[in-house]
Order: C-alpha cells, then structure tokens, then sequence
C-alpha cells in the first residue's frame, strides 16, 4: 500500500477543473474516485523531461484498442499513443473497468444528446480547454483526441448497441499507472449533470503522484 | 430526392489499394464508396473545409445513436454537433469505428518491408502514412488525425470487450452512400483493416463515385433515426443561415 504522505503530488480536484500534471517515466499516478460513480475524464500527451509536451504524440484510444484487442482499459491495459509507443501502463485498478469510446461532453454534443436547454451547461470541454489555455497554450481544440473516462463503463453488446451503464465504480475506488515515459495528464472532473455518468452529483476526485 | 442514375453521377474512379484521396463534398451531394473487389477496407476522416479543427468525432457519432457499429441511418457527428454527413445506403451492414488505422512501423513488423525502389508504386503504404499523406496537402498534420470510420469491415465486441475481426470479407460490389448534410472535406484511404488476419499486405481497391442525391432530411433515414439526430440535423441547419 503506498503511502499518502509520502506523495509527491496530492491534489484534489473538485468537479467541474481541469487538472494538469507532468508525470516522469517510473512515476505511478492515482487516481481517486472520492465518492464513487464520479468521470474522470482524462488524455495523456508525450512529453520531454522539462514537462513540454510533444503536440504530435499523445494518446490513442484507437491504438489502444486494438492493441488489446478489447474495449475496456484494466489492470495491465497498455495505454498507447498515436505513434505506436506506450505511454502508461495500468498497475491497479480496484473499479475493475474503464472507458474510451465514450468521450468527453461538450456544449454542443449536449446540444445533440438532449433537450437544447442544456446547451448552457459546464461540459469536460470546455474543461479541457482551460486546462490547456492556462497551463500548456501552445495547444488547441485540434489536441483534443478520443479520451479516456476512468470510472465509466460504456458497454457494447455483440450487435453493436453502445450504452451508458453506470454503477461500477464506487466511494474510495482507484486505478493506478506507471509512466513508461515523461507524459502530460490532463483532467477534466466532468460536470455532467444530464446522465448517470456522475450520479446526477458531481464530486470530487483525489489525484496522487509517487515517485 | 434523387436516384442513383447516370445522369446523377458527377464524377468517378477507382482508387487503388494503400493509396489516399481527397475531395471537397459539397453539401447536398453523397460520395458512393464501392467495394469492387470484395475485402476493402476504406478508412474515412472527414473535415469542416472553413474550419478543419471541426471534424468527424467517433465519440460524439457513437453516443448520439447508441452504436458501435454504422449503417443506413446513421449519421457522422463532428465535434461541433452538427450532421456532417448521412449514411444514406448501405449494402454491407455496419461498418467499424473502433479499429483505427495500422502504423507504417507495426505494418512493416508484420508483412515486411517493400520500398519504392523495388516494390515501385505498390510499395507498402500503411493506412496511417496514406491519411498523413492526403492531410499534409491541407496543412494537417498528426494532431489533426483521428480515429477514422473504418468502411466494410465489422468488429464484434464480445459481451468480455474481446474484439474479433468479422471473418467473412465483404462482398464484391457492397456499397455505401454518404450524403454530405454540409460542405466537408472527405480524405480517404483503401487500406487494410488492424485487425484483418490476411497473412499478406495486400489492400483492396474502392470505386468512389460523386453524385447529386439532394435528398432533404425529411426523406433522410439518418433525420428519422431517433431524436438526437433530429437535433443533429437541426444544428447543421443552423450552421447554413
């Protein structure tokens, strides 16, 4: 069990921020589902060891996929970029399965999904968007690739019908990686308030760096 | 509401396997992508050509319409809820999002190295160098690729996640129809699927065919799917005031 206290970095982000950190290859991150039935919705880009990112490299849910040859990330998911190379790899995961085929919502997919008066609504872009204005403004919406939802499980039956079944994580759930190489994480703890993907009650999540 | 006829059709050719296209589909018309011989696999990005960090969003398409697997009636999302583009035929029966495109490195791992010098123009050309290829002439790059529709090849996620290739390849002549719902900028390659099991490197050609369709969304399958869609069209409605 690794110790709190002994941290490099222990942060807490409450619903609704973004969070950026540089993890460096041989670090673990955890991330905490306070609450339970909490998005964290969170992209990966390939950094140097000063923490700047590679805009052309970062992760890929694609790449991912089909290098596992499943849909759901777990303990021993190898979490590839975009050019072939593990960035992460899960080392704990005690909610058992993660997603990344669900996205991040936006304003506009909000738009989409349901009644328009929800248009006006925080969403994990704009999120993300912030996130990255504040802390690494050489990159824009372009560097917003299909991310990943640690804590929400969106199952695809064998018919191809996708839904949004949530339940499966819980108060004090984590998963845990170990950087394979210098990334940048991205956060956004996901303001969703029109789906079961945050309980209807956003809540904050617990991020922990070891070195 | 137009048939596919002759004297509908406004351009035609065949691309040859491994190569990558583009084209301006301006709205109202449809790209029909023919899978002449049997066993292609077209990969497909699309882009707002005024403003191309609005794309095709594989997410945002999957989520809208409870799918992981497009055919007739669906329509491709962009990152900015609008209906890009509408599915308006199709005779393979559900088409992949989920297999991405294979690497020029994982490529050569596998089937081997054939360079130009030798192997002239049927040298290997990985889905990915195809897409980063056709990007380039835009001024696209790497962060502008994303997991593209992955045309005539269906992966069946297993109830554990297990993804399996479908083993029968499609048949010759299978065809799609995607109408464009607003002006998008097409790029394309006929490639091979990541997940194909072929022991070889050997992508299959597709016939890509341009033709007025003009079919309004009340006559669109992709318009009556379900609500969401509804509300799709209408933000692509929208964006054309």
């Amino acid at each position: 069990m690794k110790n709190p206290n002994l941290a490099l970095v222990h942060a807490i982000i409450p619903a609704g921020e973004p969070w950026t950190g540089h993890l460096r290859r041989g670090q673990t991150l955890r991330i905490v589902d306070q609450q339970g039935n909490q998005s964290a919705d969170t992209v990966f880009y390939a950094a140097d060891p000063q923490g700047k990112i590679n805009p052309q490299e970062r992760y890929s849910a694609t790449d991912t996929l089909v290098a596992q040859r499943s849909l759901y990330l777990t303990t021993g998911s190898r979490l590839y970029s975009n050019q072939g190379r593990v960035l992460l790899t899960i080392i704990a995961d005690t909610c058992g399965r993660h997603d990344t085929i669900g996205g991040a919502c936006s304003c506009e997919s909000n738009s989409v999904r349901y009644p328009r008066s929800t248009q006006h609504m925080h969403s994990c872009r704009d999120t993300f968007l912030r996130g990255l204005r504040e802390n690494h403004p050489e990159l824009t919406k372009r560097d917003l690739p299909p991310n990943i939802n640690f804590f929400m499980n969106v199952p695809v039956t064998p018919d191809g019908h996708l839904s949004f079944a949530d339940g499966v994580s819980g108060p004090g759930k984590y998963v845990e990686m170990l950087a394979e190489t210098d990334v940048v994480v991205l956060i956004s703890n996901c303001p969703q308030l029109n789906n079961p993907c945050n309980a209807y009650n956003p809540t904050p999540l617990e991020v922990l760096i070891w070195i | 509401m137009n048939l596919f006829t002759p004297e509908n059709i406004l351009y035609e050719e065949t691309l040859p396997g491994g190569w990558n296209w583009s084209h301006h589909l301006k709205r109202g018309t449809s790209l029909r992508i023919v899978d002449s011989d049997g066993g292609a696999c077209a990969s497909l990005l699309l882009y707002n050509p005024k403003e191309t960090s609005e794309r095709y969003n594989m997410p945002d398409t999957l989520k809208a319409q409870f799918t992981a697997r497009l055919t007739t009636g669906h329509a491709l999302y962009s990152d900015m809820g609008r209906v890009m583009v509408s599915l308006l035929a199709d005779t393979f029966g559900g088409h992949d999002p989920l297999g991405g495109t294979l690497d020029q490195k994982a490529l050569e791992e596998r089937f081997g190295t054939r360079r130009y010098q030798e192997a002239r123009n049927a040298y290997h050309r990985s889905g990915r160098l195809a897409l980063l290829t056709e990007l380039a002439k835009y001024g696209l790059n790497e962060r502008d690729l994303v997991p593209p529709v992955n045309f005539f090849a269906r992966v069946k996620v297993l109830d554990s996640g297990e993804f399996t290739f479908h083993s029968a390849p499609s048949a010759p002549g299978s065809y799609v129809d995607l109408q464009a719902e607003m002006d998008v900028l097409v790029v394309l390659t006929a490639t091979q699927h990541p997940l194909d099991p072929r022991p070889t490197w050997e992508p299959r050609p597709v016939q890509l065919v341009v033709w007025q369709s003009q079919v309004d969304p009340q006559q669109n399958p992709a318009f009556a799917y379900n609500e969401q869609n509804q509300r799709g069209f209408f933000n692509t409605a929208l964006y054309h005031l």
